[in-house]
Parts: structure tokens; C-alpha cells; sequence
């Protein structure tokens, strides 16, 4: 039986696992297959405090596990399945192994977002991509698209850029959404090139991705523009899919009731998973301490009543 | 250890016409989910010792083979049969979902 089991291994879960290993709480941390979070498929992170020349991705996260290691907590490489939340403890599945817990954390965080059209999905892979730092260097002296407008998107655009013959930013709106800096950074770059006001609605090829159908949205004009990889920025949905009886609001995000708790009394959540505002490496963290700290709370509350019903 | 370092001048001769099936694992030193796969192909090659030669192919060295393969995003694992790819799967998966893979391609 585990006080605590936290589902997800990202900035957020690790954080609250530092601190409910502190507090002497036996933790599980439920960390996926492919742990470590969105963090671990970017490159230079340069707004972690802490870190003045800035931090890659990866080696963070490598930090934050080796810190909650440090402390006790065990990390399980397996994908969370399934969770009996209807009765206490609750019960968890992961790979082919079951697990107790007196309380759970759920920071599952979110995975990117597709566009969704025709001939993207058998394509996957064979030229359409969600991550530049991963598949950059099969696009050396090709010409690629970035679909989005936030800083995923310009971050994207410059990894790429470092490669590719050309990169091409399309994005729906007339301007972008990401941080000055990050803009600046993408205008001034010599094979950056923009498409406002325009998205892909189709993505052919042989067996990979050799053109695409852009639409004008003012316009209403579709052309067919050749292309070898298309890569997309724009957004993520949250990893709530598995959790049942945990509430929801419209977007798939969850439910958040007074600091962390969810509609289940002793699941609590924090980060991505739940949060459409911020989204930050640093706020996940913050979540993920906050979430642990309630989870503290509410289990020293736990005892106290069990004692008073003894007594 | 994965059985052997698979290269664009060996692979025709350990893997095309390889006896066993072959399953080669496409991967790179800056590829952070091929990290996560290393591990679970090494504990494949011990596992299906005899059945199946595991061999590890670095694409940045060995552009060739990935290039004629269409491999455009990695960890790309590949079972070849008889010269032939017979099973393909693109990104990090668990050990489970990669143990169904080599098992269809064994028995397909």
C-alpha cells in the first residue's frame, strides 16, 4: 500500500514526489514509458529560474528524477491503464501490475495536438512530425512547414531551420501568439518564411509526405504546394482519457475544486493536466508542490479522524 | 548488449540475407526516445535469444539504409524476414507493445 501514487513523471509529478517523499509519504511515481513529460523532446529550456545560461530539456528532467530518487520515491516505467477511483484505497493499474494507494496525484499532463485532415495520420512519422528536435536531421536540405504560432511553433522553426532548405510557418491567424522574443528570433532568421491566414487541409504523398493542400482562409483559394515534411505546433490535449470518474470540464481538462482537489476526495491533481492557462515547466512544478502539500494535508486530516472515531 | 552493430556495408550481409529474422533498431546519440527503447530492445535480444538477432543501426552514421527504408523519425524498429521488412513501429513504445511486434513478425 502506497500513501501516495502519482500518475505522471513530467515537471509537475516529479516536483510532488520530492515533496511527499519529504514528508515521509511512501510514493509511487507512475511514470509511463516515455517518462519525463513534454520536456523531454525540447531543446534549450531558458526560463527555468535557476539556470542562467538555460538548461536543455531532457537533462532537467533527468535532474528533477534523479532528485526524486534521491529522496525515495519509485519510478515506474510502465503506461497507467486503469483506476478504480469509486473506493478507498484506490487502485491502479499499470503494464500488468496493480497497485494501492491511499491517495493519488494525477499529472498525466497533455500530448500534442494533430491537425486532424486527410493523409496525416497514415503519415506520421513518414515526413508529419510533433517534434523538430527529434526528427530534424531527415529534413537536412529539405522544405519543411511548421503549422502554429506560439513559441513551440518558433522554437520548431529555428531547430529546423539550422537543416533545412527552407521553413515555411503557417498559421491561421493574421499574427502570432508567441513571446517577442521568440518571434523576433524566427523573423530575423534568413530561411524562415510565414504564411498568415492560411492552413493545411490535406496532406499527400507516396508513402510519405511529398505536398500539401493550403487553403487561404480570407480568400477561400486552396494550392498545392510541394513539401517533405510537415511538422505541428499547435497545441496539446490533456491526458484524461483513462481516468474514470474523475471529473472533466468541456475541454477535457480537469476539474479543479479548492487548491488541487479533484471530485474525488484524496485524488488530487496538478499541472498540465488540469491547467489551460499556463502551461509552464515552472508552474507544473509549482502545481505539483501545492498538490503534494494538500495531499500532506489532507492525509494528516485522515488520521485525525480515524483516531477521534477510535477513541 | 544488443547482438550486433548493424552499418550501411553490413546490412546486406546480416540482415538481407540474414537465417533469423532480424529486428534493427534505428536510433541516434541525440535522440532522447530512443534511450527509453535501448533498454527494452536490449532485454529483447536476451530474451528471444536464438529466435531473433537484434541489431542496432545509428542513422546519423548510416544514412543509406535509413534513407532507403523511408525512415523519417526515430526510434524506428524494423523486423526483417527473409530480406524483406515485414514489421515497422515508429516511436517509443513499452516493451509490451515491441514483444507483439516480434512475436506477429515470428509468426507471420
Amino acid at each position: 500500500m502506497y500513501d501516495v501514487i502519482i500518475i505522471g513523471s513530467g515537471p509537475a509529478g516529479l516536483t510532488a514526489s520530492i515533496y511527499t517523499t519529504r514528508a515521509n509519504l511512501k510514493t509511487l511515481v507512475i511514470g509511463g514509458v516515455k517518462w519525463g513529460g513534454q520536456l523531454m523532446l525540447t531543446t534549450l529550456v531558458e526560463n527555468f529560474p535557476g539556470f542562467p545560461e538555460g538548461i536543455q530539456g531532457p537533462d532537467l528532467m533527468e535532474n528533477m528524477r534523479k532528485q526524486a530518487e534521491h529522496h525515495g520515491a519509485e519510478l515506474l516505467l510502465e503506461d497507467f491503464t486503469k483506476g478504480d477511483f469509486s473506493k478507498q484505497p484506490f487502485t491502479l493499474f499499470a503494464g500488468d501490475k496493480q497497485f494501492q494507494a491511499k491517495t493519488v496525484i494525477i499529472t498525466s499532463g497533455a500530448d500534442a495536438k494533430w491537425l486532424n485532415v486527410p493523409g496525416e495520420k497514415e503519415r506520421i512519422g513518414r515526413g508529419v512530425s510533433s517534434c523538430a528536435t527529434c526528427d530534424a536531421m531527415f529534413f537536412r536540405n529539405k522544405n519543411v512547414f511548421i503549422v502554429g504560432g506560439g513559441d513551440s511553433a518558433m522554437e520548431e522553426a529555428l531547430v529546423l531551420a539550422n537543416v533545412a532548405a527552407s521553413v515555411t510557418i503557417i498559421h491561421r491567424r493574421d499574427a502570432f501568439r508567441a513571446s517577442e522574443i521568440m518571434q523576433q528570433r524566427a523573423k530575423e532568421h534568413p530561411k524562415i518564411n510565414f504564411l498568415f491566414n492560411s492552413e493545411i487541409t490535406e496532406i499527400k504523398g507516396e508513402g510519405r509526405v511529398q505536398s500539401a493542400l493550403v487553403k487561404n482562409i480570407e480568400t477561400g483559394e486552396v494550392k498545392e504546394m510541394p513539401v517533405d515534411g510537415i511538422f505541428v505546433a499547435i497545441g496539446h490535449i490533456p491526458n484524461t482519457k483513462v481516468f474514470e470518474g474523475i471529473e472533466l470540464d468541456e475541454q477535457g481538462y480537469i476539474k479543479v475544486r479548492d487548491h488541487y482537489h479533484t471530485n474525488v476526495p484524496g485524488v488530487f491533481t496538478a499541472g498540465d493536466v488540469h491547467d489551460r492557462s499556463y502551461r509552464q515547466a515552472v508552474t507544473a512544478a509549482g502545481f505539483g508542490c501545492a498538490a503534494a502539500l494538500e495531499t500532506e494535508r489532507w492525509l494528516a486530516m485522515q488520521g485525525k479522524e480515524a483516531e477521534f472515531t477510535a477513541n | 548488449m544488443a547482438d550486433f552493430v548493424v552499418t550501411d556495408q553490413n546490412f546486406e550481409a546480416e540482415v538481407l540475407k540474414s537465417e533469423t529474422p532480424v529486428l534493427v533498431d534505428f536510433w541516434a546519440e541525440w535522440c532522447q526516445p530512443c534511450k527509453i527503447v535501448s533498454p527494452i530492445v536490449e532485454e529483447l535480444a536476451k530474451e528471444y535469444a536464438g529466435k531473433i538477432k537484434v541489431g542496432k543501426m545509428d542513422v546519423d552514421e548510416n544514412p543509406q539504409t535509413a534513407g532507403n527504408y523511408g525512415v523519417m523519425s526515430i526510434p524506428t524498429l524494423m523486423v526483417f524476414k527473409n530480406g524483406q521488412p515485414v514489421k515497422t513501429t515508429i516511436g517509443a513504445q513499452g516493451k509490451d507493445a515491441l514483444k507483439r511486434m516480434v512475436d506477429e513478425a515470428l509468426a507471420g
